[in-house]
């Protein structure tokens, strides 16, 4: 108790001018929370949430078909829990000596929590928030079962376990579109979270290699490649975000011949693709450059070809260093969809404006910016905390521990 | 039948393609349309609008499109393929509505737009218009207590205004043949302006009359915001196409009119069906007759099925209808016809004959 | 390089493995295809425009535009012709990069000095600061200030009025020296205030969310340039007699700046591409103007040139000057 106080002290009151600081800065924080709890709780009318929760989730995802989602997220929940499991099961221990991954149970009662407080303040219908309950149980059953039986997984295994991703993703695709069967749900009918969603994984996703290529070719002996390079990378990033995708929208119709141009939709993913390549590539140069030139010299030297040395020397070390930056680029590539609400694509934002002109909820800006920035927020902030457990993951200090 | 299409729409397309260079053949029916043989191809139109408009285009919290723009587009996809439902909406800004459609983006317009002359010219935006769908004029809206009476009274206020349209150019010009300093606010999208207006930033909001009324029932206290008796310009609200394929404008056209003489013929939603039957019978009403695509070949001459204004009618009703449904007394709007009015109570709708 | 056999007699090099000619058969291709791909966009580009009677032509710039715009620096009305619009708009938005590039800097620099502080409190609210706006969208956060915070401000007397600045629905007033050089405070005149100097809410809404958004990034930049000097200069400054903000002045952040101002240079630039997010708050820069202009024109791939080489020029610009200021403060050998 003692050493609570005194380090409250040392934090709070290491000064005279400090203690008068912290006194102002308390007070300050204490008058601001109680204004905000006030409004949340007695001003603010949560009902424009509550109500438009499907439009906000999935646009005009049509209702028949919904249960394709609902079959995804639960995919998704197993594949979490498959993963987090068999991980659990493999612990290593970083170069602080702590066990990774730390802070298990935290996650494990955050996400509780979370899953059974959200469907329940969002005033869903019993069934509903009992599909809910459903999918986390779900979730924790796997985690469990995984956790307790992961170790038998042989190398092989845990490949596998990696493989479910990449297969998963392809599949949602096919589920959220339709096709092999399943009837088809045109991207303009998408929209909230799950277009927001689709949007930035797609353009995560493709603009990883696109960035690679693009960051060898500015670091090439070829003239062309890397002028080449140069040229897109810097004129991508000169411009303005919006000023791209209103090209996208307006211009790609002149481009291609009629009628070729993709849906406006997946115009939309591309130019984030091709944006975020740019800004990609930067990340990736930087993490070339931090590999020494000798690492090159020796692959090669060992008779490994040119794309070998790249592949299993070079890029690896560089991709460690770099992903630091690449996530950082992947998060304001996520906060940059919403951009896509004012080309009138039906994200998040773009739900929530449409929202905020129907005549039962006009005026009620407040109350909904704060759902998607707390909404926002806990996405980026997943991918940040992702992001430095890899991070730790891949430290070549860190060894597999005995326990 | 579907496999046929499906198989015949690329040959088709590439035919409309070679041709679209050659002088169009005339003859007996055959149309050349590169955007008919598209959009059959596609098996749905899109139709950009505004989306956030009620009356006109507005998706409501069943996540459905309906407004009076939206019956247009449902129309006319009725008339092409039988089914209202095969309609693809494209939210589209005013400011990016026209490239939107120059660049093929949509297919058709149906956002609340006014024609004018450089919009329609070769030599300007290079647009197509159909009839117009709802004769409209710009109005101003001011709060009740905000001691506004006449536009001078607006002088150094701040007005809100929607920016790209024909509404921030004709305030623009009044004030300036007022002599009256004003300041323009202007916001992309509809719904932004009217938020500005309604958190006090402006004293007063111009727009289409139409679409001032129809906003200010979705207001908190409508009764506290009166529109000025100025009407500073005209605002004929049409649909449009573009002005490269004349065969697809006709097809729209005549469509839209095919719903303002239905109402002038007294055939409805509810009685299509009956006169139909009626004029299949009935050899001597041969005027129904071709109206209704029992015999001629007007549909065949559009390049839409012979049945296209049946079809439409039966999706959305006639104009009337639709008129009294999303911004007439069957709508919160409760605006008054006016002037859309069927010419013979004295309106401006009006339809040439089909003949 | 790979192991070299030695050239034998009569061993010729297949082409196709000559390490001399391969690179440039590659870039032939990739060059080639390139083009080409160009040349079928351009080709279709010129066709399609043809077509829909825009072929590229610059006369619209001395056309009148016909449309207001408020709050100029450049005085502008609708007699005058497009491309003095799409000026007004030009320094519409250098007023706004200038004055975020100075709030943000200072913002930033006090948010990443506090994560030094020895207060825990301060460091803790640096450290949420940065976290929450960081992870937030842009986007979100301006229009969140523009219709949730400024659009509530009272009017008239009620306005909010602090020590020489006054917050009302009808603008932001500032102190300043009015008319014979006397220092004015903001003033009520018949119910409306007037001061030397008024922003409107929108250019308020547009700099407050700019410069917060950026600051968080900026603080992280100074926090990692502060980090990167090493832990005995400050304690050799405090052994020297130096107080904490003194060390900071004058023997951190001198040294910190080597790293800081290459940082700094990308999240300007990325401030000044941000400011085109003014249209989503009815503050009229060059992105808006544009837009308009591109919409009573309908000359989209004009419009967009001139954007594009717009903006491009604005970041060669940051970067130049950028540029400059690190060969300043690089230390100097002697």
């Amino acid at each position: 108790m003692t050493t609570v106080l005194r380090r409250l002290r040392s934090e709070l009151f290491p000064t005279r001018g400090d203690g008068l600081l912290s006194i102002a800065l308390l007070s300050l924080l204490a008058l601001a929370g109680v204004g905000f709890l006030r409004w949340a709780f007695f001003q603010a009318q949560w009902l424009v949430i509550r109500a438009n929760a499907t439009l906000f989730a999935v646009g005009r995802y049509p209702a028949e078909q919904q249960w394709r989602l609902w079959l995804l997220v639960g995919l998704l929940a197993a594949a979490t829990g498959l993963s987090w499991g068999v991980l659990r099961s493999h612990p290593r221990r970083d170069r602080t000596g702590r066990l990774w991954p730390r802070n298990d149970r935290v996650a494990v009662a955050v996400l509780v929590l979370a899953g059974l407080w959200g469907p329940w303040a969002l005033g869903l219908p019993l069934h509903l928030q009992a599909r809910w309950w459903g999918l986390l149980a779900l979730l924790l059953l796997i985690r469990w079962l995984a956790g307790r039986h992961g170790r038998r997984l042989g190398p092989r295994g845990l490949r596998l376990v990696a493989l479910i991703w990449p297969v998963l993703y392809l599949s949602g695709m096919v589920l959220i579109s339709g096709g092999l069967g399943l009837v088809a749900v045109p991207p303009s009918e998408w929209g909230g979270l799950l277009l927001t969603l689709v949007e930035a994984s797609f353009a995560i996703l493709l603009c990883f290699p696109l960035g690679v290529l693009l960051a060898l070719g500015r670091r090439s002996d070829l003239p062309l490649l890397r002028w080449g390079s140069v040229v897109y990378i810097e004129f991508i990033r000169g411009a303005p975000l919006i000023t791209l995708l209103f090209l996208g929208q307006n211009i790609l119709g002149f481009l291609l011949p009629g009628g070729l141009a993709p849906d406006r939709v997946w115009r939309a993913a591309w130019v984030l693709t091709f944006f975020a390549a740019a800004y990609l590539a930067e990340a990736v140069r930087a993490g070339l450059a931090a590999v020494p030139r000798g690492q090159f010299e020796a692959a090669r030297s060992l008779g490994l070809s040119y794309p070998q040395a790249l592949g299993k020397v070079v890029l690896p070390q560089a991709m460690r260093v770099a992903l630091p930056a690449m996530v950082g680029q992947f998060i304001s590539l996520l906060q940059d969809t919403t951009l896509l609400s004012l080309i009138g694509l039906m994200e998040l934002l773009g739900t929530a404006r449409t929202v905020m002109a129907n005549p039962a909820f006009l005026g009620k800006n407040a109350e909904v910016y704060l759902t998607l920035a707390v909404l926002f927020w806990c996405c980026c902030a997943a991918l940040g905390l992702g992001s430095r457990a890899l991070e730790r993951r891949l430290d070549p200090q860190t060894i597999p521990s005995a326990s | 039948m579907a496999l046929r299409r499906s198989l015949l729409w690329p040959l088709t397309a590439l035919l409309a393609v070679q041709l679209a260079g050659c002088a169009p053949e005339g003859g007996s029916g055959g149309v050349q349309s590169q955007k008919l043989a598209t959009i059959t191809g596609r098996g749905k139109l899109i139709c950009g609008v505004d989306g956030k408009l009620p009356g006109f285009s507005f998706v409501g919290s069943d996540g459905q499109y309906s407004g009076l723009d939206v019956d247009v587009c449902k129309a006319v996809a009725a008339a092409l393929f039988g089914d209202p439902g095969k309609v693809e909406y494209r939210d589209l800004n005013s400011s990016e509505r026209f490239a939107a459609l120059a660049s093929g983006e949509v297919d058709l317009l149906s956002r609340n737009t006014t024609m004018t002359l450089s919009r329609d010219a070769a030599g300007g935006n290079g647009l197509s218009f159909a009839p117009t769908t709802f004769y409209d004029g710009q109005g101003v809206m001011t709060p009740a207590n905000s001691g506004v009476k006449t536009l001078k009274d607006l002088a150094g206020k701040p007005i809100c205004v929607e920016s790209g349209t024909t509404t921030e150019l004709n305030l623009a010009d009044r004030m300036r043949e007022l002599g009256v300093p004003y300041t323009p606010l202007k916001f992309q999208t509809g719904d932004q302006t009217y938020a500005a207006y309604l958190g006090g930033r402006c004293v007063a909001v111009t727009s289409d009359r139409s679409q001032l009324a129809a906003k200010r029932t979705s207001f908190p206290s409508p009764d506290q915001h009166i529109l000025l008796p100025d009407v500073m310009s005209k605002e004929p609200l049409t649909p449009a196409t573009v002005n490269a394929d004349p065969a697809w404008a006709d097809a729209v056209r005549w469509t839209v009119y095919g719903l303002m003489q239905a109402e002038e013929l007294g055939i409805t939603k509810a009685n299509v069906a009956a006169k139909l039957a009626e004029a299949k019978a009935n050899k001597n009403l041969a005027d129904l007759r071709r109206f209704l695509g029992v015999e001629g070949d007007f549909g065949k001459q559009l390049g839409l099925p012979s049945d296209f204004v049946v079809r439409a009618v039966t999706a959305v009703g006639n104009y009337g209808e639709i008129f009294d449904r999303n911004v007439g007394p069957g709508s919160k709007l409760k605006l008054d016809r006016g002037v859309n009015r069927q010419w013979k109570d004295g309106g401006l709708i009006y339809s040439p004959p089909f003949r | 390089m790979g192991p070299e056999k030695q050239p034998v007699a009569g061993d010729v090099t297949p082409w196709w493995r000559d390490r001399r000619v391969l690179p440039w058969v590659v870039q032939g291709v990739v060059g080639l295809l390139v083009l080409l791909l160009i040349a079928f966009l351009l080709g279709n580009l010129v066709r399609n425009l043809t077509a829909a009677g825009l072929l590229l032509s610059w006369r619209w710039l001395n056309q009148p535009a016909g449309f207001d715009i408020s709050e100029t620096l450049l005085p502008f009305d609708a007699g005058m012709p497009y491309w003095r619009g799409l000026a007004a708009g030009l320094v519409n938005t250098v007023r706004a990069v200038l004055t975020g590039l100075v709030g943000a800097t200072a913002l930033g620099t006090l948010a990443g000095m506090a994560s030094f502080s020895r207060n825990g409190l301060l460091r803790g609210i640096a450290r949420v600061y940065v976290e929450v706006i960081r992870n937030i969208p842009l986007l979100l956060q301006l229009v969140f200030w523009y219709f949730v915070v400024f659009l509530a401000l009272p009017n008239g007397a009620a306005a909010i009025q602090l020590p020489g600045l006054v917050l009302a629905k009808s603008g932001l007033y500032l102190a300043g020296f009015g008319e014979g050089l006397r220092w004015t405070v903001p003033h009520l005149v018949n119910g409306v205030w007037q001061a030397p100097l008024r922003l409107s809410v929108e250019f308020g809404a547009l700099l407050t969310g700019l410069i917060i958004y950026s600051a968080a990034f900026i603080a992280e930049v100074v926090r990692g340039g502060i980090a990167a000097v090493p832990k005995g200069q400050w304690e050799a400054a405090s052994s020297l007699g130096f107080g904490w903000l003194a060390t900071l002045r004058w023997i951190v952040l001198p040294q910190a700046l080597r790293v800081i101002v290459p940082g700094l240079n990308t999240q300007y630039i990325s401030l000044a591409k941000n400011s085109s997010l003014a249209v989503a708050v009815g503050y009229t820069d060059l992105y808006s103007v544009a837009e308009t202009t591109l919409n009573q024109t309908g000359r989209a791939v004009e419009v967009y040139l001139i954007l594009l080489g717009v903006y491009l020029g604005l970041d060669l610009l940051i970067s130049l000057v950028m540029n400059g200021v690190n060969q300043l403060v690089q230390i100097r050998e002697r």
